[in-house]
Protein backbone atom coordinates (compact mmCIF):
# COMPACT_ATOMS: atom_id res chain seq x y z
CA UNK A 1 0.00 0.00 0.00
CA UNK A 2 2.74 2.46 1.06
CA UNK A 3 4.81 1.54 -1.99
CA UNK A 4 1.82 2.01 -4.27
CA UNK A 5 1.19 5.50 -2.84
CA UNK A 6 4.88 6.33 -3.09
CA UNK A 7 5.17 5.33 -6.74
CA UNK A 8 1.98 7.20 -7.62
CA UNK A 9 3.27 10.36 -5.97
CA UNK A 10 6.74 9.94 -7.43
CA UNK A 11 5.31 9.48 -10.93
CA UNK A 12 3.13 12.56 -10.42
CA UNK A 13 6.16 14.58 -9.26
CA UNK A 14 8.34 13.56 -12.21
CA UNK A 15 5.56 14.02 -14.75
CA UNK A 16 4.63 17.47 -13.39
CA UNK A 17 8.27 18.53 -13.37
CA UNK A 18 8.58 17.43 -16.99
CA UNK A 19 5.43 19.30 -17.97
CA UNK A 20 6.72 22.32 -16.07
CA UNK A 21 9.80 22.61 -18.26
CA UNK A 22 8.20 21.84 -21.62
CA UNK A 23 5.40 24.42 -21.34
CA UNK A 24 5.89 27.55 -23.44
CA UNK A 25 3.44 29.67 -21.46
CA UNK A 26 4.84 30.63 -18.02
CA UNK A 27 1.51 30.41 -16.15
CA UNK A 28 0.78 26.70 -16.78
CA UNK A 29 4.47 26.06 -16.23
CA UNK A 30 4.26 27.63 -12.76
CA UNK A 31 1.13 25.60 -12.03
CA UNK A 32 2.88 22.35 -12.93
CA UNK A 33 5.65 23.31 -10.53
CA UNK A 34 3.01 23.71 -7.80
CA UNK A 35 1.77 20.24 -8.70
CA UNK A 36 5.33 18.88 -8.29
CA UNK A 37 5.55 20.46 -4.86
CA UNK A 38 2.27 18.86 -3.84
CA UNK A 39 3.53 15.45 -4.85
CA UNK A 40 6.71 16.05 -2.84
CA UNK A 41 4.62 17.07 0.17
CA UNK A 42 2.75 13.81 -0.17
CA UNK A 43 6.05 11.90 -0.13
CA UNK A 44 7.07 13.78 3.04
CA UNK A 45 3.84 12.64 4.69
CA UNK A 46 4.72 9.07 3.73
CA UNK A 47 8.05 9.57 5.53
CA UNK A 48 6.05 10.61 8.63
CA UNK A 49 7.50 14.12 8.29
CA UNK A 50 4.16 15.90 8.44
CA UNK A 51 5.60 19.18 9.60
CA UNK A 52 7.93 19.32 6.58
CA UNK A 53 4.98 18.48 4.34
CA UNK A 54 2.94 21.34 5.81
CA UNK A 55 5.88 23.71 5.39
CA UNK A 56 6.40 22.55 1.81
CA UNK A 57 2.82 23.46 0.96
CA UNK A 58 2.77 26.63 3.07
CA UNK A 59 6.07 28.11 1.93
CA UNK A 60 6.63 26.81 -1.59
CA UNK A 61 3.13 26.24 -2.96
CA UNK A 62 1.43 28.92 -0.85
CA UNK A 63 3.93 31.77 -0.86
CA UNK A 64 6.85 31.37 -3.28
CA UNK A 65 4.78 30.17 -6.23
CA UNK A 66 2.08 32.76 -5.58
CA UNK A 67 4.84 35.35 -5.79
CA UNK A 68 6.02 33.81 -9.09
CA UNK A 69 2.49 33.95 -10.43
CA UNK A 70 2.17 37.53 -9.22
CA UNK A 71 5.29 38.58 -11.13
CA UNK A 72 4.21 36.70 -14.27
CA UNK A 73 0.81 38.38 -14.15
CA UNK A 74 2.25 41.78 -13.33
CA UNK A 75 4.66 41.71 -16.28
CA UNK A 76 1.99 40.09 -18.44
CA UNK A 77 4.34 37.38 -19.67
CA UNK A 78 1.56 35.15 -20.93
CA UNK A 79 2.61 35.32 -24.58
CA UNK A 80 5.52 33.35 -26.02
CA UNK A 81 7.87 35.29 -28.26
CA UNK A 82 10.54 34.28 -30.75
CA UNK A 83 13.35 35.23 -28.37
CA UNK A 84 12.24 32.41 -26.05
CA UNK A 85 13.55 29.84 -28.48
CA UNK A 86 17.27 30.33 -28.26
CA UNK A 87 18.97 27.00 -28.75
CA UNK A 88 22.65 26.09 -28.88
CA UNK A 89 24.61 26.33 -25.62
CA UNK A 90 21.41 25.63 -23.66
CA UNK A 91 21.15 22.15 -25.13
CA UNK A 92 24.79 21.43 -24.35
CA UNK A 93 24.38 22.55 -20.73
CA UNK A 94 21.20 20.48 -20.44
CA UNK A 95 22.91 17.35 -21.73
CA UNK A 96 25.88 17.86 -19.40
CA UNK A 97 23.59 18.38 -16.41
CA UNK A 98 21.52 15.32 -17.25
CA UNK A 99 24.70 13.24 -17.56
CA UNK A 100 25.90 14.54 -14.19
CA UNK A 101 22.62 13.68 -12.47
CA UNK A 102 22.58 10.23 -14.07
CA UNK A 103 26.13 9.62 -12.82
CA UNK A 104 25.18 10.77 -9.31
CA UNK A 105 22.13 8.48 -9.29
CA UNK A 106 24.25 5.59 -10.51
CA UNK A 107 26.74 6.19 -7.71
CA UNK A 108 24.11 5.99 -4.96
CA UNK A 109 22.12 3.09 -6.44
CA UNK A 110 22.90 0.69 -3.57
CA UNK A 111 22.71 3.20 -0.75
CA UNK A 112 20.16 2.76 2.02
CA UNK A 113 19.51 4.78 5.18
CA UNK A 114 21.38 2.22 7.29
CA UNK A 115 24.44 2.07 5.03
CA UNK A 116 24.55 5.86 4.84
CA UNK A 117 24.43 6.12 8.63
CA UNK A 118 27.20 3.52 8.92
CA UNK A 119 29.39 5.34 6.41
CA UNK A 120 29.24 8.73 8.14
CA UNK A 121 29.46 6.99 11.51
CA UNK A 122 26.27 8.62 12.79
CA UNK A 123 25.32 7.19 16.17
CA UNK A 124 21.67 6.29 16.63
CA UNK A 125 21.06 9.05 19.18
CA UNK A 126 17.61 10.23 20.15
CA UNK A 127 18.02 13.52 18.35
CA UNK A 128 19.28 12.07 15.09
CA UNK A 129 17.42 13.54 12.12
CA UNK A 130 17.36 10.03 10.72
CA UNK A 131 14.70 9.34 13.33
CA UNK A 132 12.27 11.02 10.98
CA UNK A 133 12.76 8.14 8.56
CA UNK A 134 10.71 4.96 9.01
CA UNK A 135 12.38 2.13 10.90
CA UNK A 136 15.07 4.29 12.44
CA UNK A 137 13.65 4.04 15.96
CA UNK A 138 10.23 3.22 17.30
CA UNK A 139 10.18 5.87 20.05
CA UNK A 140 11.16 8.74 17.79
CA UNK A 141 8.68 7.83 15.10
CA UNK A 142 5.94 7.67 17.74
CA UNK A 143 6.79 11.24 18.69
CA UNK A 144 7.03 12.18 15.04
CA UNK A 145 3.42 11.17 14.78
CA UNK A 146 1.95 12.82 17.90
CA UNK A 147 4.12 15.94 17.97
CA UNK A 148 5.87 16.42 14.63
CA UNK A 149 7.07 19.92 15.51
CA UNK A 150 8.98 18.78 18.60
CA UNK A 151 10.62 15.94 16.69
CA UNK A 152 11.93 18.47 14.17
CA UNK A 153 12.82 21.13 16.72
CA UNK A 154 14.84 18.86 19.00
CA UNK A 155 17.62 17.95 16.55
CA UNK A 156 17.56 21.43 15.08
CA UNK A 157 18.01 23.30 18.35
CA UNK A 158 20.09 20.74 20.26
CA UNK A 159 22.39 18.68 18.04
CA UNK A 160 22.59 21.02 15.07
CA UNK A 161 22.15 24.41 16.76
CA UNK A 162 25.28 26.04 15.31
CA UNK A 163 24.70 25.06 11.65
CA UNK A 164 21.09 26.14 12.03
CA UNK A 165 22.04 29.59 13.36
CA UNK A 166 24.71 29.98 10.66
CA UNK A 167 22.10 29.20 8.02
CA UNK A 168 19.80 31.85 9.45
CA UNK A 169 22.63 34.41 9.30
CA UNK A 170 23.19 33.42 5.66
CA UNK A 171 19.51 33.93 4.89
CA UNK A 172 19.54 37.29 6.64
CA UNK A 173 22.55 38.34 4.58
CA UNK A 174 20.74 37.29 1.40
CA UNK A 175 17.65 39.29 2.40
CA UNK A 176 19.70 42.39 3.24
CA UNK A 177 21.60 42.03 -0.02
CA UNK A 178 18.38 41.79 -2.01
CA UNK A 179 17.04 44.96 -0.38
CA UNK A 180 20.30 46.82 -1.05
CA UNK A 181 20.33 45.73 -4.69
CA UNK A 182 16.67 46.60 -5.22
CA UNK A 183 16.72 49.92 -3.40
CA UNK A 184 19.78 52.02 -4.15
CA UNK A 185 18.47 54.97 -2.18
CA UNK A 186 17.50 53.88 1.35
CA UNK B 1 -10.11 -5.98 4.96
CA UNK B 2 -10.21 -6.34 8.73
CA UNK B 3 -13.37 -5.35 10.62
CA UNK B 4 -11.38 -2.57 12.39
CA UNK B 5 -10.32 -1.09 9.05
CA UNK B 6 -13.90 -1.27 7.80
CA UNK B 7 -15.20 0.41 10.95
CA UNK B 8 -12.65 3.19 10.65
CA UNK B 9 -13.45 3.76 6.99
CA UNK B 10 -17.21 3.65 7.60
CA UNK B 11 -17.04 6.27 10.36
CA UNK B 12 -14.62 8.41 8.33
CA UNK B 13 -16.96 8.41 5.34
CA UNK B 14 -19.92 9.18 7.60
CA UNK B 15 -18.07 12.14 9.12
CA UNK B 16 -17.10 13.40 5.67
CA UNK B 17 -20.68 13.27 4.44
CA UNK B 18 -21.99 15.00 7.57
CA UNK B 19 -19.36 17.77 7.60
CA UNK B 20 -19.64 18.41 3.86
CA UNK B 21 -23.44 18.58 4.03
CA UNK B 22 -23.48 20.81 7.08
CA UNK B 23 -20.92 23.20 5.58
CA UNK B 24 -22.72 23.40 2.23
CA UNK B 25 -26.15 23.95 3.79
CA UNK B 26 -24.58 26.34 6.29
CA UNK B 27 -23.03 28.34 3.48
CA UNK B 28 -26.39 28.55 1.72
CA UNK B 29 -28.03 29.79 4.90
CA UNK B 30 -25.16 32.21 5.51
CA UNK B 31 -25.86 34.00 2.23
CA UNK B 32 -29.41 34.50 3.45
CA UNK B 33 -28.15 35.59 6.88
CA UNK B 34 -25.79 38.10 5.29
CA UNK B 35 -28.68 39.71 3.42
CA UNK B 36 -30.93 39.63 6.45
CA UNK B 37 -28.26 41.13 8.72
CA UNK B 38 -27.42 43.83 6.21
CA UNK B 39 -31.12 44.62 5.86
CA UNK B 40 -31.48 44.79 9.62
CA UNK B 41 -28.51 47.15 9.90
CA UNK B 42 -29.88 49.38 7.16
CA UNK B 43 -33.48 49.39 8.42
CA UNK B 44 -34.80 47.27 5.58
CA UNK B 45 -36.59 43.94 5.53
CA UNK B 46 -34.29 41.93 3.29
CA UNK B 47 -35.43 38.96 1.18
CA UNK B 48 -38.89 37.89 2.39
CA UNK B 49 -40.74 36.63 -0.71
CA UNK B 50 -39.52 33.05 -1.21
CA UNK B 51 -40.76 30.67 1.46
CA UNK B 52 -41.53 31.61 5.03
CA UNK B 53 -39.72 34.91 5.82
CA UNK B 54 -37.43 34.35 2.84
CA UNK B 55 -36.02 31.07 4.14
CA UNK B 56 -36.10 29.45 0.71
CA UNK B 57 -34.17 32.31 -0.90
CA UNK B 58 -30.87 30.31 -1.00
CA UNK B 59 -32.68 27.48 -2.81
CA UNK B 60 -34.07 29.94 -5.34
CA UNK B 61 -30.59 31.42 -5.82
CA UNK B 62 -29.13 27.95 -6.30
CA UNK B 63 -31.71 26.99 -8.93
CA UNK B 64 -31.14 30.28 -10.70
CA UNK B 65 -27.38 29.78 -10.78
CA UNK B 66 -27.65 26.24 -12.09
CA UNK B 67 -30.03 27.01 -14.97
CA UNK B 68 -28.39 30.30 -15.96
CA UNK B 69 -26.43 30.55 -19.19
CA UNK B 70 -22.67 30.13 -18.89
CA UNK B 71 -20.66 32.81 -20.66
CA UNK B 72 -17.08 32.46 -21.81
CA UNK B 73 -15.12 35.62 -22.60
CA UNK B 74 -13.44 35.76 -25.99
CA UNK B 75 -9.71 34.95 -26.01
CA UNK B 76 -9.87 33.60 -22.48
CA UNK B 77 -7.63 30.69 -21.54
CA UNK B 78 -10.57 28.30 -21.41
CA UNK B 79 -8.90 25.49 -19.44
CA UNK B 80 -7.70 27.74 -16.62
CA UNK B 81 -10.93 29.73 -16.80
CA UNK B 82 -12.88 26.58 -15.91
CA UNK B 83 -10.26 25.27 -13.48
CA UNK B 84 -10.06 28.47 -11.41
CA UNK B 85 -13.43 28.20 -9.58
CA UNK B 86 -12.60 24.61 -8.64
CA UNK B 87 -9.20 25.70 -7.32
CA UNK B 88 -10.94 28.25 -5.11
CA UNK B 89 -13.60 25.80 -3.95
CA UNK B 90 -11.52 22.69 -3.14
CA UNK B 91 -9.16 24.18 -0.49
CA UNK B 92 -12.10 25.93 1.15
CA UNK B 93 -13.86 22.58 1.50
CA UNK B 94 -10.74 20.70 2.64
CA UNK B 95 -10.29 23.11 5.54
CA UNK B 96 -13.48 22.13 7.32
CA UNK B 97 -12.12 18.58 7.57
CA UNK B 98 -9.56 19.24 10.32
CA UNK B 99 -11.60 21.43 12.70
CA UNK B 100 -12.81 19.51 15.78
CA UNK B 101 -16.51 20.32 15.85
CA UNK B 102 -17.27 18.63 19.21
CA UNK B 103 -15.67 16.72 22.08
CA UNK B 104 -14.34 13.24 21.23
CA UNK B 105 -16.91 10.47 21.69
CA UNK B 106 -16.47 6.93 23.00
CA UNK B 107 -17.71 4.56 20.35
CA UNK B 108 -18.09 0.82 20.60
CA UNK B 109 -19.39 -0.41 17.29
CA UNK B 110 -19.39 -4.14 16.68
CA UNK B 111 -22.03 -5.48 14.35
CA UNK B 112 -22.63 -6.97 10.96
CA UNK B 113 -24.07 -4.60 8.41
CA UNK B 114 -25.59 -5.48 5.04
CA UNK B 115 -23.15 -5.03 2.11
CA UNK B 116 -20.28 -4.06 4.40
CA UNK B 117 -20.04 -7.18 6.52
CA UNK B 118 -18.55 -7.16 10.00
CA UNK B 119 -17.50 -3.69 11.18
CA UNK B 120 -15.85 -2.85 14.48
CA UNK B 121 -14.67 0.36 16.11
CA UNK B 122 -13.63 0.70 19.72
CA UNK B 123 -12.35 3.69 21.56
CA UNK B 124 -12.48 7.44 21.42
CA UNK B 125 -13.29 9.05 18.09
CA UNK B 126 -12.25 12.62 17.35
CA UNK B 127 -15.15 14.68 16.01
CA UNK B 128 -13.09 15.92 13.09
CA UNK B 129 -12.88 14.23 9.72
CA UNK B 130 -9.08 14.12 9.96
CA UNK B 131 -7.50 14.60 13.38
CA UNK B 132 -4.09 15.68 12.08
CA UNK B 133 -1.06 16.07 14.36
CA UNK B 134 -0.11 19.26 12.49
CA UNK B 135 -3.53 20.79 13.23
CA UNK B 136 -3.64 24.48 12.50
CA UNK B 137 -0.53 24.32 10.31
CA UNK B 138 -2.63 22.34 7.86
CA UNK B 139 -5.21 25.12 7.92
CA UNK B 140 -2.55 27.76 7.27
CA UNK B 141 -1.01 25.70 4.46
CA UNK B 142 -4.22 24.86 2.65
CA UNK B 143 -5.85 28.25 3.11
CA UNK B 144 -2.85 29.80 1.37
CA UNK B 145 -3.77 27.76 -1.72
CA UNK B 146 -7.15 29.41 -2.15
CA UNK B 147 -5.41 32.36 -3.76
CA UNK B 148 -4.60 30.26 -6.85
CA UNK B 149 -8.27 30.14 -7.76
CA UNK B 150 -8.59 33.89 -7.49
CA UNK B 151 -5.32 34.77 -9.20
CA UNK B 152 -5.93 32.36 -12.09
CA UNK B 153 -9.51 33.53 -12.49
CA UNK B 154 -8.14 37.03 -12.86
CA UNK B 155 -5.43 36.03 -15.30
CA UNK B 156 -7.42 33.63 -17.49
CA UNK B 157 -10.43 35.93 -17.93
CA UNK B 158 -8.53 38.15 -20.36
CA UNK B 159 -10.02 41.26 -18.77
CA UNK B 160 -8.23 44.20 -17.21
CA UNK B 161 -10.53 44.41 -14.20
CA UNK B 162 -10.16 40.71 -13.52
CA UNK B 163 -6.39 40.86 -13.85
CA UNK B 164 -6.18 43.75 -11.40
CA UNK B 165 -8.39 41.85 -8.96
CA UNK B 166 -6.20 38.77 -9.24
CA UNK B 167 -3.03 40.80 -8.76
CA UNK B 168 -4.39 42.54 -5.71
CA UNK B 169 -5.52 39.28 -4.25
CA UNK B 170 -2.16 37.55 -4.58
CA UNK B 171 -0.32 40.54 -3.09
CA UNK B 172 -2.80 40.78 -0.23
CA UNK B 173 -2.69 37.07 0.58
CA UNK B 174 1.11 36.94 0.71
CA UNK B 175 1.24 40.03 2.92
CA UNK B 176 -1.28 38.92 5.49
CA UNK B 177 -0.26 35.27 5.56
CA UNK B 178 3.01 36.28 7.23
CA UNK B 179 1.22 38.17 9.99
CA UNK B 180 -1.28 35.34 10.39
CA UNK B 181 1.40 32.70 10.75
CA UNK B 182 3.42 34.78 13.18
CA UNK B 183 0.43 35.57 15.35
CA UNK B 184 0.07 31.83 16.01
CA UNK B 185 3.67 31.20 17.14
CA UNK B 186 3.01 32.55 20.70
CA UNK B 187 0.19 30.02 20.87
CA UNK B 188 2.63 27.31 19.80
CA UNK B 189 4.97 28.39 22.61
CA UNK B 190 2.23 28.01 25.20
CA UNK B 191 0.84 24.72 23.86
CA UNK B 192 3.98 23.01 22.58
CA UNK B 193 2.10 21.33 19.74
CA UNK B 194 0.01 22.35 16.77
CA UNK B 195 -2.77 19.77 17.01
CA UNK B 196 -6.22 21.13 17.78
CA UNK B 197 -6.72 18.56 20.54
CA UNK B 198 -3.68 19.85 22.45
CA UNK B 199 -4.66 23.48 21.86
CA UNK B 200 -8.09 22.87 23.40
CA UNK B 201 -6.62 20.88 26.28
CA UNK B 202 -4.17 23.68 27.09
CA UNK B 203 -7.09 26.12 27.20
CA UNK B 204 -9.04 23.83 29.53
CA UNK B 205 -6.06 23.59 31.89
CA UNK B 206 -5.29 27.29 31.79
CA UNK B 207 -7.50 30.05 30.43
CA UNK B 208 -8.97 30.63 26.99
CA UNK B 209 -6.14 32.05 24.89
CA UNK B 210 -8.04 35.27 24.24
CA UNK B 211 -6.88 36.32 27.73
CA UNK B 212 -3.18 35.37 27.81
CA UNK B 213 -2.69 36.07 24.08
CA UNK B 214 -4.96 39.04 23.37
CA UNK B 215 -2.71 40.71 20.84
CA UNK B 216 -2.24 37.44 18.94
CA UNK B 217 -6.00 37.22 18.72
CA UNK B 218 -6.15 40.76 17.38
CA UNK B 219 -3.53 40.14 14.69
CA UNK B 220 -5.11 36.83 13.72
CA UNK B 221 -8.56 38.43 13.49
CA UNK B 222 -7.40 41.21 11.19
CA UNK B 223 -5.32 38.84 9.05
CA UNK B 224 -8.31 36.48 8.92
CA UNK B 225 -10.49 39.22 7.48
CA UNK B 226 -7.82 39.92 4.88
CA UNK B 227 -7.37 36.25 3.99
CA UNK B 228 -11.08 35.74 3.40
CA UNK B 229 -11.29 38.89 1.23
CA UNK B 230 -14.07 40.29 3.38
CA UNK B 231 -14.74 43.95 3.82
CA UNK B 232 -12.86 46.10 4.84
CA UNK B 233 -10.25 44.09 2.89
CA UNK B 234 -12.26 43.11 -0.19
CA UNK B 235 -10.01 44.97 -2.61
CA UNK B 236 -9.75 42.00 -5.03
CA UNK B 237 -13.42 42.52 -5.85
CA UNK B 238 -13.90 46.19 -4.96
CA UNK B 239 -17.14 46.98 -6.79
CA UNK B 240 -16.60 50.71 -7.00
CA UNK B 241 -13.24 50.33 -8.75
CA UNK B 242 -13.06 46.94 -10.46
CA UNK B 243 -16.73 46.09 -11.24
CA UNK B 244 -16.46 42.72 -9.50
CA UNK B 245 -12.73 42.13 -9.58
CA UNK B 246 -11.54 38.62 -10.34
CA UNK B 247 -15.01 37.19 -10.98
CA UNK B 248 -16.21 39.93 -13.34
CA UNK B 249 -16.32 37.54 -16.30
CA UNK B 250 -17.88 34.61 -14.46
CA UNK B 251 -21.53 33.64 -14.57
CA UNK B 252 -23.87 30.93 -13.35
CA UNK B 253 -22.48 28.10 -11.21
CA UNK B 254 -18.83 29.03 -11.75
CA UNK B 255 -19.53 32.41 -10.16
CA UNK B 256 -21.45 30.62 -7.44
CA UNK B 257 -18.44 28.44 -6.61
CA UNK B 258 -16.39 31.55 -5.80
CA UNK B 259 -19.20 32.68 -3.55
CA UNK B 260 -19.42 29.32 -1.78
CA UNK B 261 -15.64 29.30 -1.34
CA UNK B 262 -15.72 32.75 0.25
CA UNK B 263 -18.40 31.77 2.74
CA UNK B 264 -16.78 28.40 3.47
CA UNK B 265 -13.53 30.26 4.21
CA UNK B 266 -15.48 32.51 6.53
CA UNK B 267 -16.79 29.45 8.39
CA UNK B 268 -13.26 28.07 8.68
CA UNK B 269 -11.75 31.31 9.98
CA UNK B 270 -14.62 31.68 12.48
CA UNK B 271 -14.14 28.10 13.65
CA UNK B 272 -10.38 28.70 13.90
CA UNK B 273 -10.94 31.83 16.00
CA UNK B 274 -13.32 29.90 18.24
CA UNK B 275 -10.96 26.92 18.56
CA UNK B 276 -7.66 28.71 18.99
CA UNK B 277 -8.73 31.59 21.21
CA UNK B 278 -12.12 30.73 22.71
CA UNK B 279 -11.62 27.16 23.87
CA UNK B 280 -13.10 25.35 20.88
CA UNK B 281 -15.84 22.97 21.95
CA UNK B 282 -14.97 23.51 25.63
CA UNK B 283 -17.84 24.55 27.87
CA UNK B 284 -16.24 26.85 30.45
CA UNK B 285 -16.24 25.84 34.11
CA UNK B 286 -17.24 22.22 33.50
CA UNK B 287 -15.30 19.00 33.17
CA UNK B 288 -18.13 16.56 32.31
CA UNK B 289 -17.95 17.72 28.72
CA UNK B 290 -14.89 15.52 28.18
CA UNK B 291 -16.36 12.25 29.48
CA UNK B 292 -16.95 10.94 25.97
CA UNK B 293 -20.72 10.48 26.21
CA UNK B 294 -23.06 11.32 23.36
CA UNK B 295 -24.75 13.99 25.48
CA UNK B 296 -21.37 15.70 26.00
CA UNK B 297 -20.73 15.58 22.26
CA UNK B 298 -24.09 17.23 21.53
CA UNK B 299 -23.57 19.89 24.21
CA UNK B 300 -20.01 20.69 23.13
CA UNK B 301 -21.12 20.71 19.50
CA UNK B 302 -23.71 23.31 20.43
CA UNK B 303 -21.05 25.34 22.28
CA UNK B 304 -18.76 25.21 19.25
CA UNK B 305 -21.67 26.22 17.01
CA UNK B 306 -22.50 29.23 19.21
CA UNK B 307 -18.89 30.44 19.24
CA UNK B 308 -18.50 29.99 15.48
CA UNK B 309 -21.85 31.64 14.87
CA UNK B 310 -20.81 34.64 16.91
CA UNK B 311 -17.75 35.17 14.71
CA UNK B 312 -19.79 34.68 11.55
CA UNK B 313 -22.10 37.40 12.77
CA UNK B 314 -19.06 39.50 13.65
CA UNK B 315 -17.80 39.16 10.06
CA UNK B 316 -21.11 40.52 8.76
CA UNK B 317 -21.27 43.17 11.42
CA UNK B 318 -17.85 44.50 10.35
CA UNK B 319 -18.76 44.26 6.67
CA UNK B 320 -21.76 46.54 7.06
CA UNK B 321 -20.00 48.91 9.46
CA UNK B 322 -16.55 49.74 8.08
CA UNK B 323 -15.71 51.19 4.67
CA UNK B 324 -13.09 49.63 2.40
CA UNK B 325 -9.39 50.40 2.83
CA UNK B 326 -7.38 52.09 0.14
CA UNK B 327 -4.79 49.81 -1.43
CA UNK B 328 -1.77 51.59 0.10
CA UNK B 329 -3.49 51.58 3.49
CA UNK B 330 -4.01 47.84 3.21
CA UNK B 331 -0.34 47.21 2.43
CA UNK B 332 0.84 49.61 5.13
CA UNK B 333 -1.40 48.01 7.74
CA UNK B 334 -0.08 44.57 6.87
CA UNK B 335 3.63 45.27 6.53
CA UNK B 336 4.20 48.27 8.77
CA UNK B 337 1.85 47.49 11.63
CA UNK B 338 0.71 43.87 11.89
CA UNK B 339 4.00 42.12 11.11
CA UNK B 340 6.16 44.24 13.47
CA UNK B 341 3.48 43.93 16.14
CA UNK B 342 3.36 40.15 15.77
CA UNK B 343 7.18 39.93 15.84
CA UNK B 344 7.62 42.09 18.94
CA UNK B 345 4.75 40.31 20.66
CA UNK B 346 6.30 36.93 19.87
CA UNK B 347 9.57 38.01 21.50
CA UNK B 348 7.81 39.40 24.57
CA UNK B 349 5.73 36.25 25.05
CA UNK B 350 8.73 33.96 24.53
CA UNK B 351 10.76 35.84 27.15
CA UNK B 352 7.81 36.01 29.54
CA UNK B 353 7.10 32.28 29.26
CA UNK B 354 10.80 31.50 29.75
CA UNK B 355 10.94 33.70 32.88
CA UNK B 356 7.72 32.24 34.28
CA UNK B 357 8.71 28.63 33.66
CA UNK B 358 12.47 28.51 34.03
CA UNK B 359 13.35 31.39 36.34
CA UNK B 360 10.34 31.80 38.63
CA UNK B 361 9.20 28.21 38.23
CA UNK B 362 5.42 28.52 38.01
CA UNK B 363 3.98 25.20 36.93
CA UNK B 364 0.24 25.84 37.39
CA UNK B 365 -1.10 26.76 33.93
CA UNK B 366 -3.94 28.84 35.41
CA UNK B 367 -1.62 31.14 37.37
CA UNK B 368 0.71 31.39 34.36
CA UNK B 369 -2.20 32.35 32.12
CA UNK B 370 -3.41 34.94 34.63
CA UNK B 371 0.03 36.58 34.82
CA UNK B 372 0.20 36.65 31.01
CA UNK B 373 -3.29 38.15 30.95
CA UNK B 374 -2.10 40.95 33.22
CA UNK B 375 0.80 41.61 30.88
CA UNK B 376 -1.55 41.60 27.89
CA UNK B 377 -3.89 44.10 29.50
CA UNK B 378 -0.96 46.50 29.85
CA UNK B 379 0.30 45.79 26.31
CA UNK B 380 -3.14 46.28 24.79
CA UNK B 381 -3.47 49.60 26.55
CA UNK B 382 -0.03 50.65 25.31
CA UNK B 383 -0.65 49.56 21.71
CA UNK B 384 -4.19 50.80 21.26
CA UNK B 385 -4.23 53.94 23.37
CA UNK B 386 -0.66 55.28 23.52
CA UNK B 387 1.23 54.08 20.44
CA UNK B 388 -1.82 54.43 18.24
CA UNK B 389 -1.72 58.21 18.46
CA UNK B 390 0.26 59.14 15.42
CA UNK B 391 2.96 56.49 15.35
CA UNK B 392 1.88 52.89 14.85
CA UNK B 393 -1.53 52.42 13.32
CA UNK B 394 -1.62 55.79 11.67
CA UNK B 395 0.90 54.54 9.12
CA UNK B 396 -2.09 52.81 7.63
CA UNK B 397 -4.36 55.81 7.38
CA UNK B 398 -2.14 58.84 7.05
CA UNK B 399 -2.91 60.58 3.78
CA UNK B 400 -0.87 62.74 1.53
CA UNK B 401 -2.44 66.14 2.11
CA UNK B 402 -2.63 68.08 -1.18
CA UNK B 403 -0.59 71.28 -1.11
CA UNK B 404 -3.51 73.65 -1.61
CA UNK B 405 -5.62 72.28 1.25
CA UNK B 406 -5.93 74.61 4.23
CA UNK B 407 -4.75 77.70 2.43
Amino acid sequence: MTEFVFYTLAAAAVLSALLCIVQKNPVPSALWLVSTMFALAGIYVLLNAQFIAAMQVLVYAGAVMVLFLFVIMLLNLGHASETDRKRGPVVLVAVLLAAGIAAALFAVRDTSVASLAARVGAPEVASSPLAALPGAGRVQSAEAFTNPIASIARPMFETYLVPFELTSVLLLAAAVGAVVLAKRKL
Amino acid sequence: MTPEMKGFLLLAVLKMVVVFTVVMVGVALLTLMERKVSAWMQNRRGPNRVGFAGLLQPAADGVKNIVKEETYPAEANSFLFILAPALAFIPAMCLSAVIPWAAPVDISLDRTLPLLGHVRYDGRMAMAVADLPIGFLFVLAVSSLGVYGIALAGWSSNSKYSLLGGLRSSAQMISYEVAMGMSLIPLLILVGNASFGDVIKAQQDGLWFILPLTLSFFVFLVAGFAETNRLPFDLPEAESELIAGYHTEYSAMKFSLFFIAEYANMVTVSAMLATLFFGGWDIPGTSWDQNGSTLAAVATGAAMFLKTFFFLFFFMWIRWTLPRFRYDQLMALGWKFLIPLALVYLMIIAVAVWILEAVVGIADPKIKALILFGMNAVMCYVVFFILDRGTLVSGSYRRQVPANVGS
